[in-house]
Order: C-alpha cells, then structure tokens, then sequence
C-alpha cells in the first residue's frame, strides 16, 4: 500500500501565524492563555488564548479577498493559504479538501451578528473555503466532536490509500464564542486559571481557538518536518455522551488498534501528545487507558497549557507541534504541570528536554464517547529503512 | 469494478413513514416530527428511557440504527464489530438554535447542559454506540447533499483495512419539520452489490 505522510503545515494561533514561530515560543515555554473580561462573551472573566483581531485581518487583507469573510473564515483561508502556496501542488480532481470543525460559524446565528443565520451550516463554510482555492472537490467536513482534528488525519489517509486522492489539504478551526463558552460553562468544566493538564490542583479547561493546517499526500516530495502515517484508529466509547469511560475503553482500543496497523509494540513509542483538557475525568482516563498498554513511562504532554483547548483544531494543532518535536528533537514541556494528580503513574513532560525521536502517538477524546489514536514516524528515518 | 461489499439492509425515516427494505412498517399521518418519532418508537417497543433525553437528530438517527439493527439478531455482548459513518447537511443546527436562544437574551439566560451536550452531530453516533455497545470505529460527515462517493470510500476503506465487519452508513437530517434518515448496512453478507448506483437508487426509493 501507498505510503501517506504529513507534510506542509501552519497554524495560525495567538503563538505566531506560522508553524516555526508557534513552536519556538512553546519551546520557550510561552503560553498565550490571558484573562480576558468580555462580559459579552461570559459574565464572569475567564482565560482563553485568542488570534490577533488586527494581525488576522492584516494578514488575510494581503491575500485580496474580493467577498465578506468571517473570523474563522478568514483564519482557516489565511493558514491554508500558507500551506498551498508553499506546497506548491497543483490543484486538480486528485487533490482532496477536509475541513475539520466543531461549531463553525456558530456564531452567526447571534442575532448581533451581521452575517446571515444561514453562515451556520457548515457545509457553506466549507463552499467558501473550496471556492477561495478553487478546489475541484467538494469540501470533506469532519464534524465529530473535539477529535475532529485528529480524525481529519486518519480520513486524509483513507482516501489517499482507497485511491480517490494523491493529495488532501486539512484545515480545521474553531473559534471562541459566547455558544461554547456558556456551554461550557453550563457543565462547569471552565477553571478560572490557567488549565494543568495531569495536575494535583487541575481545575477545568480554558477554550482557546487556533486554525491549523496540513498537507497530507503520497508524494515523496515533503517538507522537513514531514511524517509518516503508520497506524490510526477511532474507537468509540460506548458509555456516556458527555463524559469519559472510566476505563477509558474506546482510547484503549484506539491505541491498540493503531499500535496493530502500525506494526509496532508500546516500547515503539518515543513520545505521545496527549489530549490533557485539564478536567478531572478526562485526564484520569487517559491515564488509565495509558496504563492498561503499559505507555506509563513514554514522555507525554498535553498543549492545552499553551493554546487552552481548541475543540475541533486541537488534534491537528498538536499534531503540527509534534511533528517539530520530531524534527527538533525536543519533548515540550507540558505546561501547568507540577504534581501528578491522577491514580495512574504517566511521565508527564516538565521540562523542555532535547532527546531522539522518531516516532510519536496523539490521542484525542471529546463528547458522544469518541476517541482516536494515530502514529507517526519521521519521514526521514523511513527513507533510511527503505 | 466489482465491489467486495454488499448491502445487506437498509431503513428510510421520511414523510411520516419508516420503511425497512422497501416496506412500509410504520405510518403516522398528519403528525409533527416529535410526535411522529414518539410513536415510531412505541410502536416498536423498544424499552429504553434515554430515548426520551435525546433530541430530535438522535431520536432520528438512533431509532433508524434501531430498528434496522434488531433485525441483525445481534447479542450485543459480542463485541459486534459495526462501524458506523453517518453524514447530513444541518450537522446539530436543530438543538444549536435551542442552545442559542437560551443565551440570546442576558435577561432571559438559561443555557444548560442537557442541551448543550447536543450541539455536535456526532452524538448520535455515541447514543446508538452505547445501545448496541458498538466500541467501533464512527465518524460524522457534513455534505451539501447525500454524497454516497464519499460514503463508499470511507466505508470500503474501514472494511479494506479489517477496522470493521460490517459498517452501518447513511443520511441522518433534521431542521425543524424537515427530517430524513437513509441508513443502510455494509458487509461481504447480502446479495445487493455495494456501489454508487446502487446506494443513490435506494436513497431515492
């Protein structure tokens, strides 16, 4: 089979509006989580990581859009922008587009909006996207919960190996808006600091927004950081819509679902980017499904800690993020961490260390009980075993 | 090309109507959606009370996975291996406007969790995950319109790659009165071959 690899890559966040500069002040261990007062937004302040209002529109201005475009609009042509350009593919029936959100432009359904309620469907989020490019496919919009992102990456592949595609461009986003945060709110899962992944004192999860986005193809032609796709899966948990199994079953079977497609055991592993929203239930399951594949001592971190958590973009921002820790040779540290506070030992990164890598597991969980595992490997080192 | 798969069985939910392989089983004229589902679901007598939490798009997409499922005469200990690729157009706009309204007015604000939970279409996929315990692969999809291509790619690859036996997939929509919901089974069992026409002539059935 078609070997599938990740490659060009951006994100667009409140750490930079390129890959390179994101991953340099998460190695200087910057985060872009603020208090922010917007009683608009949510009565009372919270912390979240938000784009550059004036940065975003500068940048997006430069590339001479003709239409009104909305914020996540604008932030999702501005990242993907980046990566077709310096791709360089010519855009034709084999090239694919998959765009991964959560809510959209859920915001337009706010009476205050001044765009149409009808911006809300996200199958006219994914039209606008398509037409900027001229894509000669129909936009592929993966909406499932917050493993959106990383799901994205595992159905680019699928595509590419049932041979419909060569290549498929992913770009997902989400924005902060009054919709997410009084939901949020409502289950009582925001902390009213910074979020600790893993921490004894984890209090809940901030809500961040990036747009991040990749070129996924089966071209040897890559970029440096470029990795290979070796396994994936996406198991569901079959327990609860809004809160994870206790035995953290559907990321257990996700894990060993994508270590058997990969061929490879738990010891393969040499770092694993974790979901770690900071909430109680969610980072005790992950320990615990860590723990039944014996994964306990492979180095992890969860990004929330620099970005919050950004819904249905985060599999694939932390995705990009691991893809320059392979590159760099360098494990991030988990920021917020300080003392383990789940039942399970894991070995949660406190400090940005260098180390060789090849290789690393990202997880993601989110509601309806879905999870998903991938694997990926330098490009490099495969072009060496070849 | 020949396909592999076959479609083993299939459900319509439209017009007041719920057909399992062509049959009409059940009709309710002149009924708006919620009492309309309601009485589906009685008729079918299938005892399970979260039925009664979910809103409409699960109560759509759960009992057409329902009622075409209980004819499988699965043991649902067995650890069936049914993925599950569901796609529409309105994702969860349906309960989205809900959760909008109970936060439009700062003097009128009451958003809860209960609805919240609902504002993402994939949790229906996690409503009939937990019925049948489907820890399975599942995956939610936003068209413009039916799209059996992309139905048929990201099925045969789940089946190509042994990720799944058999793979529950379809069109579950719903906005306000407007409903449907095609759902159809994937697997080397059946006799009816697995391919674009065949899919688009069962959906238009």
């Amino acid at each position: 089979m078609n070997r599938t690899y990740l490659s060009y890559n951006n994100i667009i966040s409140s750490l930079g509006f390129d890959s390179k500069t994101v991953v340099e002040n998460v190695h200087n261990e910057v985060s872009g989580l603020k208090l922010i007062e917007n009683s608009q937004a949510l009565p009372e302040p919270f912390y979240s990581a938000l784009i550059d209002s004036k940065k975003l529109n500068e940048a997006f201005k430069k590339l001479q859009p003709k239409e009104d475009y909305t914020r996540l609009e604008k932030m999702m042509i501005t990242s993907l922008n980046e990566v077709v350009k310096t791709s360089n593919i010519e855009i034709n029936d084999r090239v694919g587009l998959i765009i991964s959100t959560t809510k959209g432009n859920i915001d337009a359904l706010d009476d205050n909006n001044p765009f149409p309620k009808e911006r809300a469907y996200l199958s006219e989020l994914g039209n606008n996207i398509k037409e900027f490019f001229g894509f000669k496919n129909e936009a592929i919009i993966v909406s499932n919960a917050c493993v959106s992102g990383i799901l994205s990456v595992a159905i680019a592949k699928r595509y590419i190996q049932q041979n419909m595609y060569d290549h498929v461009f992913i770009v997902s986003g989400d924005v902060v808006t009054e919709f997410i945060l009084s939901g949020f709110n409502s289950f009582q899962a925001l902390s009213n600091e910074p979020c600790k992944p893993y921490d004894k004192n984890r209090s809940g999860i901030n809500i961040g927004e990036v747009a991040a986005s990749v070129l996924v193809t089966n071209s040897s032609n890559l970029s440096k950081e470029a990795v290979e796709i070796l396994g994936e899966s996406s198991c569901n948990d079959a327990n609860h819509i809004s809160g994870p199994s206790r035995t953290g079953e559907g990321l257990y079977k996700s894990m060993i679902a994508a270590l058997t497609q990969a061929n490879m055991t738990a010891r393969d592993i040499d770092y694993i980017s974790a979901h770690g929203t900071a909430t109680m239930f969610n980072d005790e399951m992950e320990a615990i499904a860590i723990n039944r594949l014996e994964l306990q001592d492979v180095p992890l971190n969860s990004l929330k800690g620099y970005f919050g958590h950004t819904l249905g973009a985060s599999g694939l921002l932390e995705t990009i993020v691991g893809m320059h820790s392979l590159n760099n040779n360098t494990l991030y540290a988990s920021k917020g961490f300080k003392k383990l506070g789940v039942s399970k030992p894991i070995n949660v990164i406190k400090k940005t260390t260098s180390k060789e890598l090849n290789t690393f597991l990202k997880t993601a969980s989110g509601f309806g009980g879905c999870n998903t595992a991938i694997i990926f490997k330098k490009s490099n080192q495969t072009k060496n075993h070849v | 090309m020949n396909s592999k798969y076959n479609i083993s069985s299939y459900i319509h939910i439209k017009n007041n109507q719920v057909s399992l392989n062509g049959s009409v089983i059940f009709i309710e004229e002149h009924s708006i959606f919620t009492n309309f589902i309601k009485a589906a679901y009685k008729a079918q007598n299938t005892k399970y009370p979260k039925f009664f939490k979910m809103d409409n798009l699960s109560k759509l997409a759960f009992l057409a996975a329902d009622i075409l499922l209980k004819k499988q005469n699965l043991n649902v200990e067995n650890n069936n291996n049914i993925a599950l690729v569901f796609s529409n157009k309105a994702s969860s706009l349906d309960t989205d406007i809900s959760h909008q309204k109970a936060i439009q007015h700062k003097d009128n604000y009451f958003p809860s969790p209960a609805v919240f939970v609902y504002t993402l279409p994939n949790i229906c996929l996690g409503e009939i995950s937990i019925k049948y315990k489907l820890y399975t692969e599942n995956s939610f999809f936003i068209f413009e319109h039916f799209n059996a291509e992309h139905l048929i790619a990201n099925s045969n690859s789940l089946l190509d790659t042994n990720k799944a036996e058999s793979v529950l997939c379809g069109w579950v929509e719903l906005e306000g009165e407007n409903y449907e919901a095609f759902l159809y089974l994937v697997s080397k069992e059946g006799t009816l071959e697995h391919n674009k026409q065949n899919i688009i002539t069962l959906y238009n059935t």
